[in-house]
């Protein structure tokens, strides 16, 4: 089984666990994701890959606690085991030298954005990094940004830090500036990756999301992760998690991603209710902001 | 067939002198046992299994009433050709155990074929009793012997043959990947089964429901594989993690690939992604193999429709349906394009289902999906069909009536209309051929396909089919793999 070599908190709702798994790991890469489940009577949940020490066969994921088996992931001690961690899943995010590249990430987005920068700069591109998150202590790896990107814009839905505004402002600067740009790669929350695939539609530039549909096997079995791409219906798990973000059908994936919402809010006033949950006092204090979907 | 089990056959036909000391004719008077089922307005709302099975006295009844006949048309009728009279006749000798023995020197996984196999249509459609009463309960008693061995603890380890050196990985470990493990083992060879899912049984754990076959029975078996020195290899992905190609780098002698069939056909009409639609194998993995049938002890969520509506007539659509009313439908309906006859579940299934009050409309087709505001399924406009000529499967063509517009209503509904073959392994094995279809290829004698070193059996080859025939599917190619590794693989 696995094995947690580091989980900590790094914002908020948000946390970061590296597993040591090195097989995986030697086949991973950028654009991929993983299931894991923490314990024999837990879900499955798709987790993407925020980071890859190739030397070492540790995986790195960022994770929001949005119900019961992320806000449970907290609980895993250093040294302590989960029960699986299946993959690398999905196809590998497409990578080429285009010239200039933009990749963009949104709240827990900021981290699989990182690895998919990393490779598009070693394929030789230039690499205009855009990360934005509603306020400053929902941001975390920038640093890592930085020492990727040729250019970091970092925006703030609150304005208390960097751009004050959304993560499509500086990219509709840019291409209003007429930026040749080669391909745009976000990752991010659905209305996000909606609203920015609206914006570069009207520009023509090539765009691409990674979709985050509910999974159970992540192999192509079940197809609970179909979503409408044009006039097809794709699975997420084997023909994605890219597509072509001016194809997607946003509104079904938002209301398939709510599927369970009821349930879920169930289980996870449950899980707080219990005397015996030994959850952080972060997590405790958890509460749903109405608006939220998907992943945010 | 070689010279040794054509001998065996002859020894076979002889009439065995048994210890049932009824005369033909008296046997064949004797009234079929029936065995007890849980009662219908008890068992649609809980998950444990249906039939109950055979006391020690029914099975020896029943035992009583086979024929022994010299020619044996049950033999022939099974897929593996376990020896029906043989067994048989051990259960009216009180040797139990000798009787699952005796099973299993042909089929490794009596419990599960007891259980799941359409007997009606193979072994006990030919029995000679069959003719002017009912047939012997063939199935029940494979059952029964399975479940006397396994409850009494009488399930002993087989003689493991001494270390050839050869390894050998198995992808998939459904009934074709367990019997070519348990098969190989045995003979000497090193075994690694590698499954994508975190427990192995393939649709014996994920599809298949705790009610037709309990999920410990399945762990059972794969514990005794275990126990053998099966090394199984879960929550790998074989061409994610490794292709097929890496894993004879790492070692491997020879591989089996016996991935199932996979990926859930969809009927293309409009609003089938709407909320509240699943495949089958979606809404059938929620409540089997992540347990969401018992939502105080595991987290996986399920839509629990108040009306369901699954398309299909095979064992699939019947699971489905039958797991939709435990999860608390008022109404659960079977919608089926063709009649009847035409539909390929099991009739004990058909049967059980109406029992427990599922509602069949035959001969009507789904036209399209209707949603509410907030994109959850809410009826469906279906239209009625009447039967055509036969068509290429020789069943006869389902025919649009004009205007037979109707609506039924429906906030979950179960898409079980068939799977088609999971690409990954052809698409990251270069040089294995498939047909048009995406089914591997095989050459029938020894399932060996276009790459070197590389066997395929089971749904992956054949198409969705039954579980003996994957388990028949992967005894044959643990025999030509062993003679692969015996002649071809140089040490
Ligand atoms: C390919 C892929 C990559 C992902 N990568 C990340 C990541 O890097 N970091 C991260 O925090 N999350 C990621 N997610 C989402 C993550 O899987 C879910 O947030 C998680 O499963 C929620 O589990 P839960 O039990 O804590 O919450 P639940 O109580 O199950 O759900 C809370 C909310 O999350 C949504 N949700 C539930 N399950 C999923 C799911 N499987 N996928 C998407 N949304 C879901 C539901 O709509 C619900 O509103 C990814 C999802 C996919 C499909
Ligand atoms: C709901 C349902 C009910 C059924 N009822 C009956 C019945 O009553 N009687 C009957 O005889 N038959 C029944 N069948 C059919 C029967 O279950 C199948 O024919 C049989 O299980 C096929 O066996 P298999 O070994 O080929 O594959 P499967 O049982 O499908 O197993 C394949 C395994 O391979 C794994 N796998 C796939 N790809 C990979 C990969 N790349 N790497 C690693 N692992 C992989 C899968 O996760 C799976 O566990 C039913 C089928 C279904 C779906
Ligand atoms: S055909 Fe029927 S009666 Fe004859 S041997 Fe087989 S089970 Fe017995
Ligand atoms: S998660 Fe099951 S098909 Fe994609």
């Amino acid at each position: 089984m696995p094995k947690v070599v580091d989980n900590r908190q790094i914002g908020p709702m948000i946390w970061k666990m590296v597993v040591e798994t090195p097989r995986l790991v030697s086949k991973a890469k950028a654009g991929q994701f993983v299931i894991l489940r923490v314990n024999e009577h837990g879900e499955r949940v798709p987790m993407s890959i925020a980071g890859l020490d190739r030397d070492k066969g540790l995986l790195t994921i960022v994770y929001q606690v949005v119900g019961k088996t992320s806000a449970l992931m907290t609980t895993v001690k250093v040294g302590e085991e989960i029960s699986d961690c299946v993959g690398p899943l999905g196809l590998p995010s497409h990578v080429e030298k285009w010239g200039t590249a933009i990749v963009v990430g949104g709240g827990i987005g900021i981290a699989p954005i990182y690895p998919i920068a990393q490779a598009y700069k070693e394929a030789g591109n230039k690499v205009i990094t855009i990360i934005g998150a509603r306020s400053k202590d929902l941001l975390f790896y920038e640093e890592e940004h930085k020492s990727v990107a040729d250019e970091l814009h970092v925006c703030t839905d609150d304005g208390s830090y960097g751009h004050h505004g959304f993560v499509t402002d500086p990219l509709k600067k840019l291409l209003d500036d007429g930026v040749s740009i080669g391909m745009i790669m976000t990752v991010g929350p659905v209305p996000m990756m909606k609203f920015l695939s609206n914006l570069t539609r009207k520009y023509k530039v090539p765009t691409w999301v990674s979709l985050n549909p509910l999974m159970i096997d992540g192999t192509g079995m079940c197809g609970g992760c179909r979503v409408q791409i044009g006039d097809e219906t794709k699975f997420a798990c084997v023909d994605g998690p890219d597509f072509d973000g001016h194809l997607v059908d946003f509104d079904l994936l938002t209301a398939r991603l709510g599927a369970y919402r009821q349930q879920e809010r169930k289980a996870m006033k449950h899980l707080l209710g219990d005397p015996g949950c030994n959850l952080a006092e972060s997590v405790r204090k958890f509460k749903y902001p109405d608006e939220q979907s998907g992943t945010e | 067939m070689s010279d040794e089990e054509k001998k065996k056959k002859k020894k076979k036909k002889k009439k065995p002198q048994g210890p049932n000391k009824l005369k033909v004719k008296e046997r064949m008077k004797l009234p079929r046992q029936d065995m007890s089922n849980q009662e219908p307005s008890v068992r649609c709302k809980n998950f444990d299994e249906v039939p109950l099975g055979f006391t020690d006295e029914q099975a020896f009844q029943e035992a009583l009433r086979c024929l022994e006949c010299p020619k044996q048309p049950c033999v022939a009728g099974c897929p593996v050709e376990i020896d029906i009279p043989g067994f048989i006749t051990l259960i009216v000798a009180k040797d139990v155990a000798g009787a699952a023995r005796k099973i299993k020197e042909t089929n490794s996984l009596p419990a599960i074929c007891g259980r799941v196999c359409p007997q009606e249509e193979q072994c006990e459609i030919v029995c000679v009793t069959g003719k002017n009463n009912k047939p012997v309960a063939i199935g029940h008693l494979e059952r029964y012997v399975a479940d006397y061995e396994r409850d009494n603890k009488l399930v002993k380890l087989p003689e493991i043959a001494p270390s050839t050196g050869r390894k050998v990985a198995i992808v998939g470990s459904g009934p074709a990947g367990l019997t070519v493990a348990g098969d190989l083992i045995k003979l000497g060879h090193a075994v690694t089964i590698f499954e994508a899912l975190h427990k192995p049984g393939g649709v014996l754990v994920y599809g298949i429901p705790e009610f037709r076959l309990p999920k410990s029975i399945v762990q059972a078996e794969c514990d005794f594989m275990a126990d053998m020195g099966v090394d199984f290899q879960l929550s790998t992905v074989v061409g994610k993690m490794d292709t097929i190609d890496e894993l004879f780098e790492m070692g491997y002698d020879a591989v089996f690939v016996g991935t199932g069939a996979g990926l859930p056909r969809f009927m293309g009409i409009e609003g089938e992604n709407l909320i509240g639609i699943y495949s089958a194998n979606e809404y059938l993995t929620r409540s089997n193999l992540m347990r969401a049938f018992d939502p105080d002890d595991y987290d996986t969520p399920i839509i629990q429709g108040k009306n369901i509506a699954v398309l299909g007539g095979g064992n699939t659509a019947m699971d489905a349906v039958r797991t939709g009313l435990r999860l608390g439908a008022d109404n659960a309906h079977i919608v089926y394009r063709r009649s009847e006859t035409e539909m390929p579940a099991r009739i004990e299934e058909i049967h059980h289902a109406k029992e427990e009050g599922i509602q069949f409309h035959m001969l009507c087709n789904p036209l399209k999906f209707i949603g509410d505001d907030q994109n959850r399924v809410k009826e469906m406009e279906c239209l009625r069909m009447e039967l055509g000529e036969p068509d290429d499967s020789g069943r006869r063509r389902p025919v649009p009536i004009e205007g037979s517009n109707f609506i039924i209503k429906a906030d979950l509904v179960v898409v079980a209309i068939g799977n088609g073959s999971n690409p990954l392994i052809p698409q990251t094995t270069p040089g294995l051929d498939c047909n048009k279809w995406g089914n591997i290829t095989v050459n029938d004698d020894t399932m060996a396909t276009s790459r070197k070193g590389v066997f395929a059996g089971g749904d992956i080859v054949t198409g969705g089919a039954t579980v003996i025939l994957a388990a028949g599917a992967g005894r044959k190619a643990a025999r030509a793999m062993h003679e692969y590794l015996m002649k071809e693989v140089k040490k």
